[in-house]
């Protein structure tokens, strides 16, 4: 029995921010350059997924390992951390 | 003095601090100390010692006890196991290692530096460091309201992903193929079970290190954990590696999760918490300038990981208290800068911290340019030994010859000697 991701994530305990603390800065960059799109395999917690031809950020789910930040081929998101209390809290770690 | 973020290396540096009765303040992103905080979840009693000698009597959260070591080698369907277990790590060497759970651990080391005399404030993200005219560091803002903080000295103890290292440069960013991307599931058995699954005593404990096919080709490492009442299992790859692979971590725990030699240790368990944290994969050469005026970087927030023996959170600790150190040495002087801190340099080069870290300084290159560890080499090992062990009549012989050709026929002679002997180079 595989678990899917959203299983993964409904394991944790988040306290989820009403403003994301992810960006992407400029969707253009994303539809017209980046034909790989890599941050929707990398992403561990699946937060960048397609909508039609957009990429939607699901922040709420972060894992807050700043893969997004570094591995985006065009730099093109902004990324800092929830608030100070917010996000992902770690049960067991 | 302020401390940025409350790990391993900023509780070890504050626990020193508030042991010579400097007012040190550590600041937590967290909601609690450990909080955001994960590894894989091994810790070294040495290092701790050094800070806390009595950790053992203080009621640290201690899981288990590490008295067998296990290397596999996996392909996709079997592989090798190598292990050595020895009395000496039950009795007089316990606590060599151990394993926790960092959310516990940290909170516990917390409490400790508090009891010290320390400062620990949770939910408090530094948003930016503040300098002075002449650009030196001399305090931190945060995210509370009046949240300025000024202090002598900072001490920059993030962990390996600092969005503010990338705002204010104190260190360069990592490029992706210098981390890598591990995600870690924690999964509950019984005590009982883990102890007969492990053929182990209550208490005492095993870890595996893994390579093999379970990365799917890429450059990467998993491992098995026991904790007391569950395993932690981690798999991870080089960021560029995932990215060009177009692999999804979370799948590639699952299908980890499916491997024979897997599946029938957490049979029945049930997954309580699923994480992702970066690995330092750039060894000796990422380390960044790690002190300027009027601030310090230690453990992974200076890419202090020794990948090759999965040492990291000792260095963490080992570093933090070196920091400390050198800080008490620039309080004592009342000259906080670059120059005066150069004792944390020393002390660094004259521990095992940089000596290991040099003397590894390559590895991490070789198995980034020899993709064959984890994917042809695996393969026909274990097709070997299933040759091998398999009783069908063939003789030996014939067996080896075609086994021979068959390594020839996915390595060439020449490409082979190369890999030992580059591996050999890479670590000796």
């Amino acid at each position: 029995m595989r678990m899917k991701i959203e299983d993964k994530l409904f394991l944790d305990r988040f306290r989820v921010d009403e403003d994301s603390h992810l960006r992407i800065i400029d969707g253009a960059i994303c539809r017209e350059k980046c034909p790989d799109q890599p941050c929707l395999y990398f992403c561990p917690a699946n937060v960048y997924r397609l909508e039609k031809d957009r990429i939607i950020v699901a922040y709420e789910g972060c894992l807050e390992c700043g893969s997004c930040r570094i591995g985006c081929p065009h730099l093109n998101i902004e990324w800092r951390f929830p608030k100070g209390g917010y996000g992902i809290s770690h049960k067991f770690g | 003095m302020v401390i940025v973020g409350a790990g391993p290396a900023g509780i070890s540096a504050a626990c020193v601090l508030a042991k010579k009765g400097v007012k040190t303040v550590v600041l937590e992103r967290g909601e609690y100390p450990g909080s955001k905080n994960i590894s894989g979840g091994v810790l070294y009693g040495h290092d701790l010692a050094q800070i806390l000698p009595d950790f053992g009597a203080q009621n640290c959260p201690i899981e288990r006890n590490i008295v067998e070591s296990r290397l596999w080698f996996l392909s996709k369907d079997g592989g090798y196991s190598l292990s050595y277990r020895d009395k000496i790590f039950t009795q007089e060497r316990k606590h060599n290692v151990f394993t926790v759970g960092r959310a516990k651990f940290d909170r516990w080391f917390a409490e400790q530096a508090k009891r010290l005399g320390a400062l620990v404030v949770g939910g408090t993200v530094v948003t930016d460091l503040l300098r002075d005219e002449q650009n030196r560091i001399v305090g931190v803002q945060t995210d509370r309201e009046d949240g300025d903080l000024r202090a002598k000295l900072v001490l920059l103890a993030d962990g390996i992903n600092s969005p503010l290292a990338s705002k204010t440069g104190f260190r360069p960013e990592p490029e992706p193929h210098q981390v890598a991307l591990a995600v870690k599931e924690v999964i509950e058995l019984s005590e009982g079970q883990i102890q007969e699954r492990f053929n182990v005593e209550p208490g005492s404990g095993v870890t595996i290190e893994i390579i093999g096919e379970v990365t799917k080709g890429m450059n990467g490492v998993s491992v098995i954990y026991t904790n007391r009442k569950s395993l932690s299992l981690c798999i991870g790859a080089n960021l560029s590696d995932l990215a060009k692979h177009k692999v999804k971590p979370y799948e590639m725990m699952e299908d980890f999760k499916e491997h024979p030699m897997v599946a029938s240790l957490i049979q029945g368990g049930k997954p309580t918490e699923y994480m992702a944290h970066w690995l330092s994969e750039g060894g000796y050469e990422a380390i960044p300038q790690l002190c300027g005026d009027g601030y310090i970087i230690a453990g992974d927030s200076g890419m202090l990981f020794n990948a090759l023996h999965r040492e990291g959170s000792n260095l963490a600790m080992t570093s933090g208290r070196f920091a400390a150190e050198a800080m008490l040495e620039a309080l004592e002087k009342g000259d906080f800068s670059r120059s005066s801190l150069q004792g944390y340099i020393s002390r660094l080069q004259n521990s095992y911290i940089f000596k290991d870290l040099k003397k590894y300084r390559r590895f991490g290159h070789f198995l980034e340019t020899h993709s064959e560890l984890f994917t042809s080499l695996p393969e026909w090992a274990s097709q070997a030994a299933r040759e091998i062990l398999t009783v069908n009549g063939v003789p030996k012989k014939e067996k080896q010859k075609i086994l021979w050709n068959q390594l020839r026929a996915k390595i060439p002679l020449m490409r082979l000697l190369r890999i030992f002997w580059n591996g050999w180079k890479s670590v000796r």
